[in-house]
């Protein structure tokens, strides 16, 4: 099945976002569909945080159009509603909440904002946790884990919120080397599970086996999209070339 | 007799257990030194106005003791309201609409301009005048001391809640959290972990700052303390025993307050 044809869960349109003079994204323009996978490379302060932050209102846009699931998105209520509904966040930080224990981090959106029982949404937690497969560290505090196992639980957290769109701010860079693998493993699992994603990561190999598409970003502009087959062997812009050869290199 | 306890006392504990303990024990010793070696001084105290082994030593005593209640009655109230208040003034703080950020500071530097002693006379002798209701002594001295407190407790608050990483709303926001429960699950209990202590400053300052209301003739420690010292004569053996009851009440809080830290630190190590 190709994505693309289907009608986009994001649309985004001539999007820019500017501090000060500054332009953080300048015209950005890209459309995700139901199921797709795209993962956002570029180098540092071209825009791939402010880009997926915009999608779900940490940041402001300025100009341009933001459709999420066919609402428009601005300052108002139903903005709100369809991006707490449609949208899961997983962030480079984990920014897991350090007073509650790894189940209460779950429940805790589920029961307030979604009326959830008590028991159904630990029922669901530990279902999740299941999927990261750290169902036994549920009554642990965040600080008693290691990094690779805050960040599944982060995203069981999400995963909790049963999002149609998951987005990954650089998952794994706050990771030591021996833990990205687990949960590069997890976010495999879930785009394996037909979850729609856009995953900043400068994980290449990881990229090339999960990604619909690749999306390349300098200086707030996407520069090149293109299918990973594509993007991997023959890119079309030289500063994309330029970028694939560093990172690829050590 | 006393050094053959405390080294008793002082058996070796983990590292930094025994600095503390021996802190502990210190500050209760030099309470209990202070009652001999003031009576040591000679001829000038007759602690008999006092003392609890002769029959109207000990009604005095009693008489004096029965001002603890308003005293921490009064403390506890006052500090009740000025938490809210001053939690309640916090917020617009930390909004970003500047008009909302003004009150806050009015707020804040009004109350805080103004002496307690000026305030509390102010609202029991001026404010029935302004309203036409008569609020009497215990309620004019909590008002004051809630609303003057209430400014530094809204600093403290605005501190605690900054300190906490802009992530955590993010991420609360990110699992569909709006801002009451935002800042009831997940800012505040962070915030208030951090800032403990500092309320617990602000809790034996209370303490302290509620013997004023002894002046507009509330009946706690320092009010039993000046009428026992108005018919007895004895002022030095008198309020040398209040400032005994005052040191005893507020070590009792300070453990409790450490109590308080060690039990909330004890499930998450940060
Ligand atoms: N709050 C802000 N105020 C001013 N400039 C900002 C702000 N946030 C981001 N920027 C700027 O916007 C640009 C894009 O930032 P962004 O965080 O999106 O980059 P990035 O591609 O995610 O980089 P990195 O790989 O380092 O995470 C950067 O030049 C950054 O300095
Ligand atoms: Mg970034």
């Amino acid at each position: 099945m190709s994505p693309n044809e289907r009608t986009p869960v994001i649309r985004l349109h001539d999007v820019s976002k500017l501090y000060g003079d500054f332009r953080a994204l300048d015209a950005v323009s890209l459309d995700v569909a139901e199921g797709e996978r795209v993962v956002v490379c570029g180098p540092s302060g071209s825009g791939k945080s402010t880009l997926i932050r915009c999608v779900n209102r940490l940041e402001k846009h300025d100009e341009g159009e933001i459709v999420l699931d066919g609402v428009t998105l601005g300052n108002n209520r139903e903005s709100r509603r369809v991006i707490a509904d449609t949208v899961g966040m997983v962030f480079q930080q984990f920014n897991l909440f350090p007073h509650l224990t790894v189940l209460q981090n779950l429940t805790l959106g589920p029961v307030r904002s979604r009326g959830v029982s008590e028991n159904d949404a630990k029922a669901r937690a530990m279902k999740y946790l299941d999927r990261v497969r750290i169902p036994e560290q549920a009554d642990k505090y965040p600080t008693q884990l290691s990094g690779g196992q805050q960040q599944r639980v982060a995203i069981a957290r999400a995963l909790c919120m049963e999002p149609r769109v998951m987005l990954f701010d650089e998952p794994t860079s706050a990771l030591d080397p021996e833990m990205i693998n687990e949960v590069l493993e997890v976010m495999a699992e879930l785009a394996g599970s037909g979850m729609t994603m856009i995953c900043v990561t400068h994980e290449m190999g990881f990229a090339r086996r999960v990604a619909d598409t690749m999306v390349f970003m300098d200086k707030g502009a996407i520069v090149e999209t293109a299918p990973p087959e594509k993007f991997f062997t023959n890119p079309e812009s030289a500063r994309c070339q330029d970028f694939l050869q560093k990172i690829l290199a050590h | 007799m006393g050094t053959g306890m405390d080294s008793h006392n002082l058996k070796p504990t983990p590292h930094g257990e025994r600095g503390k303990k021996k802190a502990r024990v210190s500050r209760w010793l030099l309470l209990l030194a202070l009652i001999p070696a003031l009576s040591a001084c000679g001829d000038s105290f007759g602690w008999y106005v006092v003392d609890p082994t002769n029959k109207s030593g000990w009604l005095n005593l009693k008489f004096m003791l029965s001002g603890l209640w308003y005293t921490i009655a009064l403390s506890l109230t006052a500090m009740s309201i000025s938490l809210v208040v001053g939690l309640i003034v916090s917020l617009p703080a930390l909004s970003p609409y500047k008009a909302l950020r003004m009150t806050n500071r009015v707020y804040v530097d009004v109350v805080r301009s103004v002496p307690l002693l000026v305030l509390m006379l102010w609202v029991y002798h001026g404010l029935p005048i302004l309203t036409g209701i008569q609020i009497g002594a215990f309620w004019s001295g909590v008002i004051a001391l809630s609303a003057s407190d209430s400014a530094f407790e809204a600093e403290i608050f605005r501190g605690g809640i900054q300190s906490v990483d802009k992530g955590q709303y993010e991420a609360a926001q990110t699992v569909a959290l709006g801002y009451t429960d935002t800042m009831r699950f997940v800012i505040l209990p962070q915030a208030i972990k951090r800032i403990l202590p500092a309320i617990g400053n602000q809790f034996i300052y209370m303490l302290k700052m509620s013997s004023l209301v002894s002046v507009i003739g509330v009946e706690e420690l320092t009010r039993k303390a000046n009428e026992l010292s108005t018919v007895e004569y004895r002022p030095l053996e008198i309020y040398t025993v209040l400032i005994l009851e005052y040191m005893v009440l507020i070590l009792l809080v300070s453990a409790g307050v450490r109590w308080m830290e060690r039990r909330m630190l004890a499930g998450e190590r940060r």
